[in-house]
């Protein structure tokens, strides 16, 4: 849209200079990066480090206070912090999906775990009863559910079910970017290797891109192909997930690794 | 009685107000126009916002008539009859064609209706996205922005769970191609009499003060799936009383040992009917 270089040679996606304000409180500041289609990248920290953040205003669910979030969409190379809203919502339902920690804010309860995954087909103009039921069904089989509990409410599930849930209901529409905001936080240890082996042959097969905020530096080191490592809202080391993982050069994530409990 | 309120009860201003409200909400079919609804003395739930409506239409020289369930003569339809008797002095009917304007609150009248003719509709909810999204700013972008997939997720739960859209009164339907509207708890039976309909239809919801409109001859569909398209009830009964077979019945719960009767809901057709065949 503003005047760039061929879309083919740009990036999926390119944060530049952003920066989040509360007040006079510093959510995050001076974030710089780019995601090629393909990659996933792991953003780590610990908590109030400004991951969330970061990723909420990537996601268009926060005002931005400065800065460039640059989504490359099927209707352009487009800031998604200046772009119109019916745009913004447009390119969030369709192209993108946001998977949080609490699958009560990703899903809706009272309706039934066919409905969740049908929702954003319908509200992308699929108007066929069979044809949803069909896809939601070849959905809930791709994340390991059951589809005789297709017509159950998401409130019967158990917590690893809902999200994976969550993950079908925002892979449906085949989104460009998949953002996970915590996905394996509050689960237990065999629920998460679980849903993680999900998510790694979803990667793989589908060639998903993938933003993924953790506190959780085992879930990093086995999804994604680089780190950006946060403290107090910004970025202060990044690299390949090995290299991060095993040769920390800031204090602050060498703290971080010998932190992590070994059995 | 007339002289102590002004015509029609409310005050000039009051009724102006709503008739700014009610001209654009033609100007812009299906869309929710929030109006300064005022008290009335009734209980919400009653009609305010359908009593609102027609104080502000009426002059000297309209006719009006008021249905409750279809009926002419149940308490609602006889008080607020009454009402504008006595406010305003206006001649009140029971007939559909003699009628100017026309408030109900469950039906459509049977007979059909004609150019010139206002209905005007006690609405409970407006709001027809309130139940898969309860958040008002939010509804408003989904109706701005045309995002409608979450109504059909209510219609996606009905077959589901039913094999069949169960929905059955105010089903939501799409006006001029545009704006989702709930038709008010009128049966699903009528939707189809709101197409291209000549007459104005106005619907007012005096809690949420809110008003909406279909003008004369407007394309009003009905919303369902390619696989499961809408479908109108039938009855295996014809109606007890005159025996007609295309109207909208009421089944009455006649003794404790289990016999029914099926009749029109429409009173006044079902009369007209009656003495159709007698003569």
């Amino acid at each position: 849209m503003t005047g760039m270089p061929k879309q083919n040679t740009l990036p999926l996606l390119r944060v530049k200079n952003l920066s989040k304000f509360y007040g006079k409180t510093m959510g995050c500041h001076e974030i710089n990066f780019e995601l090629g289609k393909g990659e996933v990248i792991g953003i780590v920290g610990e908590s109030g480090s400004g991951k969330s953040t970061l990723l909420k205003c990537i996601a268009g669910k926060l005002d931005t206070t400065n800065g460039s979030v640059f989504f490359n969409s099927s209707f352009g190379f487009i800031d998604l912090c200046t772009t119109q809203e019916a745009m913004l919502r447009k390119i969030i339902r369709s192209q993108t999906g946001f998977v949080t920690q609490n699958s009560s804010e990703g899903l809706r309860m009272g309706i039934s775990a066919g409905g969740n995954i049908g929702e954003r087909l319908m509200a992308n103009g699929m108007r066929n009863y069979g044809q949803i039921r069909k896809i939601a069904q070849q959905w809930l089989e791709t994340v390991e559910i059951d589809t005789d509990r297709m017509d159950d409410l998401p409130s019967t599930f158990s917590g690893g079910m809902q999200q994976r849930l969550q993950i079908a209901a925002n892979l449906v529409t085949d989104p460009k970017i998949i953002l996970m905001d915590e996905p394996t936080s509050g689960l237990d240890v065999s629920v998460q290797a679980r849903l993680i082996d999900v998510l790694r042959k979803l990667v793989s097969r589908l060639n998903l891109s993938m933003i993924l905020v953790t506190h959780d530096l085992a879930v990093a080191r086995l999804l994604s192909h680089r780190l950006y490592v946060m403290k107090e809202g910004r970025i202060i080391e990044s690299g390949l997930s090995d290299q991060i993982l095993d040769d920390p050069r800031e204090p602050y994530t060498q703290l971080l690794v010998s932190s992590i409990l070994k059995p | 009685m007339t002289h102590i309120y002004n015509f029609a009860y409310l005050d000039e201003q009051s009724k102006k107000m709503i008739r700014r409200s009610i001209l654009k909400a033609i100007a812009i079919p299906g869309f929710q126009v929030p109006f300064g609804g005022r008290e009335m003395p009734l209980p919400y739930g009653w009609g305010t916002g359908g009593i609102q409506l027609t104080a502000s239409l009426l002059g000297k020289h309209d006719v009006l008539k008021v249905i409750d369930q279809g009926s002419d003569d149940t308490v609602n339809a006889v008080s607020i009859k009454d009402f504008f008797k006595k406010t305003a002095g206006i001649a009140i009917t029971e007939s559909t064609p003699t009628a100017s304007i026309i408030q109900t609150r469950h039906r459509i009248p049977e007979t059909p209706l004609k150019a010139g003719q206002i209905m005007v509709y006690q609405v409970p909810i407006p709001e027809p996205l309130q139940f898969i999204e309860p958040r008002r700013p939010e509804t408003a972008k989904m109706h701005a922005f045309e995002e409608y997939g979450a109504m059909y997720v209510k219609l996606y739960e009905d077959i589901s769970k039913h094999d069949r859209i169960v929905t059955a009164f105010d089903y939501p339907a799409q006006v001029n191609h545009r704006y989702i509207m709930s038709p008010s708890p009128i049966p699903k039976f009528d939707n189809p009499k709101l197409h291209q309909s000549p007459a104005i239809h106005l619907f007012g919801a005096g809690r949420e003060k809110r008003i909406y409109a279909i003008p004369p001859y407007t394309d009003v569909h009905s919303l369902d799936f390619e696989d499961y398209p809408f479908e109108l009830e039938t009855w295996k009964q014809s109606c007890a009383f005159c025996g007609s077979k295309t109207t909208f019945l009421d089944e009455i719960i006649t003794d404790d040992k289990g016999s029914r009767l099926f009749v029109c809901s429409d009173t006044e057709f079902c009369h007209i009917n009656q003495t159709k065949d007698a003569s």
